[in-house]
């Protein structure tokens, strides 16, 4: 059965706008005085965190939290985990307790695939972001982001197909980036160009595979932006030298106050968090007007909304996600420990 | 022979050997307007009254009461919509449904005469998952209903305050209300009709 999101290549786009358009929806509840839906009410959701985050994590919990269902925290330190636990193990434990959702994030490539498609648990699998492979809700939180910034909105009413044409530059980090393949496969299938900048050592092998154009020149990819999403470097997954220092990155593929006045007038910055200001960003950047970092933030709360009452609301689900078997295209993924 | 609902329902062509339309446009206009007298009159005007349409025929016909009863009064009467997707008793039974719109207008509900607004008062559910989506929102000083068809068949304990036309249905037949802005025409069409 369809019923698990592991990738942003298995969302049609029919079924990222229906996620975007409830999360449309969703998000007004932001503003009423009782932020509660009855939805999921006795459902389960388990949030399994093998690596850290916050907010992740924590928009995930109170996603599952505003539509009523019960949630359990689960994160490696502190847990059997730490004892050597396997994940099959821990994934039987958490059918023997019964849950109906599994939102995991993992250092491997590939474990929510291997979570999801191994008939350890019957729960609907979310993939909350593996190793550097991907983290679909950020993906869709960015596009809901995009979409209601760049979209003309006809009296508040939702505008499927507002991405179509639209040029979205991806900067940074995008080899060892989730949040970066994750954009460039969503994006591209809601109808946005995308341009991937960064220097040739942190472009992923295979680049030329994906739907989307690279480009080792910043000043040169800016001044035809819609949008500009800028990565944190993960140093804690490098272990070579992928650039000389850290001041020639800055220099070179930083956005500056500088760079952003080459900007056009509606171009709007991003960044999934956490920013290392001072290096892909500048504070100056980052707290300007442009900049809509804090928002995606609040969106991700009606995005992951949006995917669990899709996923777990009715008697099957809404979207027809990660099938059983379903190939990722562009990374052979790694067999979870 | 009527067909099943089920067949009736899912085909949504119209079969002018079953089909019979039981409100032409003229007739939904009337209702309208006898509604929003009937609402002025229980309220004793329009002061504190907010219409809340349940999507998606619900707020056209909220739009149609405001107009009138502004036209009345001279009063502008908040109106807005209420959706109750996440409300339904069998949201469980079917696949995840689309949500729609839910415009509270500004000033709220706190306090307030609520009229809820739909086409068709049926089992009376949609009703019980409104009030209980209302109770969400704030807390009305009171809740009224005005439906522009009542078809029987209650489930609940829920009646209306304000009816546009009473039609007695047999449980295969399927009421389809049409309204312009999201039809074609304002109709009221029963399908699966015995001749």
């Amino acid at each position: 059965m369809k019923k698990h999101l592991l990738s942003a290549a298995d969302l049609s786009r029919d079924d990222a706008e229906l996620i975007l358009r409830t999360a449309e929806e969703l998000r007004s509840l932001a503003d009423r005085p009782i932020k509660k839906l009855p939805a999921l009410r006795g459902r389960t959701v388990v949030n399994l965190f093998f690596e850290d985050s916050t907010r992740t994590r924590i928009s995930f919990e109170a996603a599952a939290k505003r539509l009523s269902a019960d949630v359990i925290n689960f994160s490696a330190k502190g847990s059997s985990l730490s004892k050597g636990e396997s994940l099959k193990d821990t994934a039987l434990t958490l059918e023997a307790m019964g849950c109906d959702a599994v939102v995991i994030r993992h250092g491997a490539s590939g474990a929510p695939h291997r979570l999801a498609n191994s008939g350890w648990v019957r729960a609907s699998v979310v993939n909350a972001g593996d190793g550097t492979h991907e983290h679909p809700t950020q993906g869709l939180l960015d596009a809901f982001t995009l979409y209601r910034h760049l979209g003309k909105r006809h009296a508040g009413a939702w505008q499927d197909g507002a991405l179509e044409g639209r040029r979205i530059a991806i900067v940074g980090d995008v080899l060892h980036s989730r949040v970066a393949r994750s954009n460039a496969l969503l994006l591209h299938t809601l109808g946005a160009e995308v341009t991937l900048v960064a220097p040739p050592t942190l472009l992923p092998v295979g680049v030329e595979t994906w739907p989307v154009e690279t480009s080792y020149d910043l000043d040169g990819v800016l001044p035809k932006a819609d949008a500009v999403m800028m990565l944190r470097v993960q140093r804690e997954r490098m272990s070579g030298g992928f650039f000389p220092t850290a001041r020639e990155y800055s220099r070179r593929y930083g956005l500056d106050g500088r760079r952003m006045a080459t900007l056009q007038d509606h171009t709007i910055v991003m960044h999934p968090g956490p920013m290392v200001r001072g290096m892909e960003i500048t504070a100056d950047v980052a707290d300007s007007d442009r900049s809509v970092i804090v928002e995606q933030v609040t969106n991700g709360v009606a995005v992951r909304m949006a995917v669990l009452y899709l996923l777990l609301g009715g008697s099957e689900p809404a979207v027809s996600t990660g099938d059983a078997g379903s190939i990722e295209p562009f990374e052979t993924t790694e067999v979870a420990r | 022979m009527p067909a099943p609902a089920t067949t009736a329902s899912s085909s949504g062509v119209p079969d002018p050997g079953t089909d019979r339309t039981v409100l032409d446009a003229g007739d939904i206009s009337r209702a309208l307007s006898r509604i929003s007298h009937e609402i002025l009159e229980r309220n004793k005007g329009a002061d504190g009254v907010v219409l809340l349409g349940i999507p998606s025929r619900g707020v056209p016909l909220a739009e149609r009461i405001a107009e009138r009863i502004a036209s009345v009064e001279g009063i502008a009467v908040p109106f807005g919509s209420l959706d109750v997707t996440m409300y339904r008793d069998d949201l469980r039974l079917k696949p995840a449904r689309t949500l729609l719109p839910t415009q509270i207008p500004d000033g709220g509900i706190d306090d307030k005469v609520v009229v809820l607004v739909d086409d068709v008062l049926f089992s009376g559910r949609t009703i019980r998952a409104a009030l209980d989506a209302l109770n969400d929102v704030g807390r009305p000083r009171a809740v009224q209903l005005a439906v522009l068809v009542d078809r029987g068949h209650r489930e609940l304990p829920i009646r209306a305050d304000f009816v546009g036309k009473n039609l007695p249905t047999s449980l295969v037949q399927r009421v389809r209300v049409q309204l312009t802005g999201v039809d074609d025409v304002d109709a009221v069409v029963i399908e699966g009709a015995t001749s």
